[in-house]
């Protein structure tokens, strides 16, 4: 595997892809919106480098989880905040790393019980393989392949840094 | 196991008494009673209701989180806000919700209270309710029903309100912030009825409240309430001097038996909070209700609906926290797990 590059450095390279990707849609007034906790962190260094107006949105995905069931809640995250009405509206939703698509699944579930939106981006820091669901990044900074036991982690805020680990065997 | 989210238990009441609420991880699977859990499970609770009141402030007052789940609630006394507020955080948890009418039900026919559950539970019940006029009824209901059904108790004779005691806590903590070791709490009226005063003064003792009071005349303290951890004042004058949190109870007449009270005027001249008395406690001070408020008998309506009231906030708090618990305990089956991204 290639030595990966720091995440400050990917956000600048998705920065630059997402507003050619803004312009050429003829999106000038998007609504930013990132994933606790990662990417949280993600989204607000692309929202003051693309000089977006709108206040950034933040989600906590865990009332929306599907594997409630097996994990139960977790209260010490910092509740959802969508200081903007979503509907009519393009988003732009941020993650810091894309594995089954299960977390985003579920933040797209919680922002439609706000509105309906216009459009929905999905920004990620780092794609990695392990889909379970048809959902891609629309933008992405790198696609890593990962063995199965291995856990890619993104830790912050200052710095940001990349932590990649072996799950201990269960 | 040791588990340390339990308090040491008393080993002159033999079994496990309270324990039965958590289960093998520690977790809370019951909520039955405020005694015997220790402060981080109480402090995992408000956190929890913390995060369900952003839900409550939405256009949608809905998620997914229990999805296929049935509750039933079960109420043998009269109730509304407990009742409603229970459905309310039912439903926007998405789950499906039964509510029984007691004096319509087969009880009124005769049908024991377990055999009532016993078909409950046929009909694929997950959560029990339940509201009883007999102190026990919950955790004997708790002790009877199959491994994966929780229990929550809505108040049970003169012994326990717990979700009611946990909402208070929300509403002291919003209001005087996470540190309750300053803090002066003054429990005013019919303790001995109440299962919200016991409740509350377990709850404030676990969360390390600075001083707990209790105000009431004779005839409405149980004896011996200091060992709980309260100190008795039969006057009102001394009993909310300087404090920063005044909760007032209602006079439960349907409970009581014999004069207890030469008259309800009386009380109210004796122990009603007014906007005379008022001025006793802190300027910044907060009056605290569990309702049904009794407007003349215990409180002033200019208090009741003044600046310092905070009784409406209770309710709203109510739906958050039962949301919690009842997430909490459905939630406890399972295996703490790695997470998907």
């Amino acid at each position: 595997m290639t030595a990966l590059p720091t995440p400050d450095s990917l956000i600048i390279e998705i920065a630059d892809k997402l507003s050619d990707s803004l312009k050429q849609r003829q999106i000038d007034s998007p609504v930013m919106v990132g994933i606790r906790t990662g990417g949280v962190w993600v989204a607000e260094q692309l929202h003051s480098k693309l000089k977006i107006t709108e206040p950034l949105g933040t989600l906590n995905i865990s009332f929306y989880r599907d594997d409630f069931s097996r994990i139960g809640v977790h209260p010490q995250v910092t509740p959802s905040a969508l200081p903007t009405e979503i509907e009519d509206r393009h988003i732009i939703l941020v993650d810091d790393v894309l594995q089954s698509g299960r977390t985003i699944r579920a933040a797209m579930n919680e922002l439609f019980d706000y509105g309906r939106p216009a459009s929905i981006t999905l920004v990620c820091l780092v794609e990695r393989g392990g889909h379970e669901l048809p959902i891609r990044a629309d933008i992405y900074g790198r696609q890593l392949t990962l063995e199965d036991d291995e856990q890619i982690k993104l830790t912050g805020p200052e710095p940001l840094a990349f932590e990649i680990k072996h799950a201990k065997v269960q | 196991m040791v588990n340390k989210n339990a308090r040491a238990t008393n080993p002159l009441l033999g079994q496990d008494h309270w324990n039965i609420q958590l289960d093998e991880n520690g977790r809370l699977k019951h909520f039955l009673t405020v005694e015997g859990l220790g402060s981080e499970i109480l402090t995992e609770i408000l956190d929890t209701a913390e995060n369900f009141t952003s839900v409550n402030n939405r256009v949608v007052k809905k998620v997914p989180l229990l999805r296929g789940k049935t509750i039933t609630n079960l109420f043998f006394e009269a109730s509304t806000r407990t009742r409603t507020t229970f459905e309310l955080a039912a439903k926007r948890l998405s789950a499906d919700v039964l509510n029984i009418n007691i004096s319509t039900s087969a009880t009124s026919k005769g049908e024991s209270l377990l055999d009532t559950l016993y078909n409950l539970q046929a009909m694929q019940s997950d959560m029990f309710v339940i509201r009883h006029q007999d102190s026990g009824a919950a955790h004997f209901a708790a002790r009877h029903v199959a491994p994966h059904i929780s229990v929550l108790n809505a108040g049970d004779g003169r012994h326990a309100h717990p979700t009611q005691a946990m909402l208070d806590m929300l509403t002291i903590r919003q209001n005087k912030g996470h540190d309750f070791s300053g803090l002066r709490v003054a429990i005013v009226g019919d303790i001995l009825h109440s299962r919200v005063a016991r409740s509350q003064i377990h709850a404030l003792n676990t969360l390390n409240t600075g001083e707990i009071r209790v105000v009431a005349p004779r005839t409405l303290l149980p004896a011996d309430i200091e060992k709980l951890g309260v100190k008795v004042h039969y006057n009102l004058h001394q009993g909310i001097k300087d404090a920063d949190v005044v909760i007032m109870l209602r006079l439960q007449k349907e409970r009581m038996q014999g004069a207890m009270l030469p008259s309800e005027l009386e009380y109210y001249q004796q122990f009603g909070l007014t906007s005379e008395t008022i001025k006793l406690a802190k300027p910044d001070a907060i009056v605290m209700h569990p309702g049904p408020i009794n407007r003349g008998v215990e409180i002033e309506s200019c208090i009741a609906d003044g600046p310092q009231s905070v009784i409406l906030d209770q309710v709203s708090n109510g739906i958050a926290v039962r949301m919690a618990v009842m997430s909490m305990t459905l939630g406890t089956t399972a295996q703490q797990t790695g997470e998907d991204k």
